[in-house]
């Protein structure tokens, strides 16, 4: 079993192949059906905010073992503007105009770990992983 | 395949209609869904719309806008949405994620959405007498 890869985010195309991905590598290792929704639903939101606010970018996987853990995680990554102010991206409800607002808040409620770090004119990397 | 060219089919049953989604939508997809949901409301008179979505692995925030999309247009142009079939492990999912699905109605199968639909129609009906 590969335990890291890449996949391209450039186009909506790309966000299936995301879900589709991370259900297989959650499928592998074997996470509960509800582990693996929330994972593949995190996935597609972040996916998202990569190809339509970060101008395209990537997604980095990596099955990580710790003891008898392991864990599933991710990384969405993108060169685009970057986020201002990452506290209020962070809470339910803010939204740049496009969707509901709780893209990155729901996404991380979804998983055990989460990190973003932004640069404005740079780009954004969002970390998140769960746990088994 | 290219984007936006997938269509999901919209069956009609009188006067309701129902959606079955059985692919991962993308979200072309699921935007030309609402579109073409309102222009077969309006040209067939539906009072009821059935969306199927067991077959959905998950609804993140994109699907479930356009599920709530759907609803509002088809109660604005005189139409119940009826959303089906939701697997369990979505339902959690979505709770979870934030999206509280307002004002769109939900039943666990087909034929439970069927009898809202029956219901509402009725309703209607001796409101109207």
């Amino acid at each position: 079993m590969e335990t890291k890869g890449s996949i391209p985010l450039h186009g909506e195309a790309d966000i299936v192949m995301c879900r589709q991905t991370v259900r297989k590598l959650a499928q592998e290792m074997k996470f509960s059906l509800v582990d693996q929704t929330k994972m593949i639903t995190a996935a597609s939101e972040l996916s998202r905010n990569t190809v339509v606010y970060g101008g395209g970018g990537h997604m980095r996987w990596e099955i990580q073992t710790e003891g008898i853990r392991n864990a599933l995680r991710l990384w969405f990554e993108d060169k685009g503007p970057g986020i201002p102010d990452v506290e209020k991206a962070l809470t339910d409800g803010w939204t740049s105009g496009k969707g509901m607002g709780i893209g990155l808040s729901g996404s991380k409620r979804l998983v055990n770990d989460f990190a973003i770090s932004t640069v404005v004119g740079q780009g954004t990397s969002v970390m998140i992983a769960r746990w088994k | 395949m290219t984007e936006g060219q997938q269509r999901i089919p919209i069956l009609r049953m009188g006067k309701c209609l129902l959606v079955t989604i059985q692919v991962d939508l993308q979200d072309q997809t699921a935007l030309a869904l609402q579109d073409d949901l309102s222009a077969k409301i309006d040209q067939v008179g539906a009072s009821g719309v059935i969306i199927d979505i067991s077959a959905l692995e998950i609804v993140d925030s994109f699907i479930g806008r356009m599920l709530a999309g759907i609803s509002g247009i088809a109660s604005v142009l005189g139409a119940t949405t009826v959303v089906v079939g939701m697997q369990p492990a979505v339902a959690i999912t979505l709770v979870e994620l934030g999206l509280s699905l307002q004002g769109v109605k939900t039943a666990l199968n087909v034929e439970r959405g069927m009898q809202i639909l029956a219901g509402t129609i009725d309703e209607v009906d001796t409101s109207g007498d």
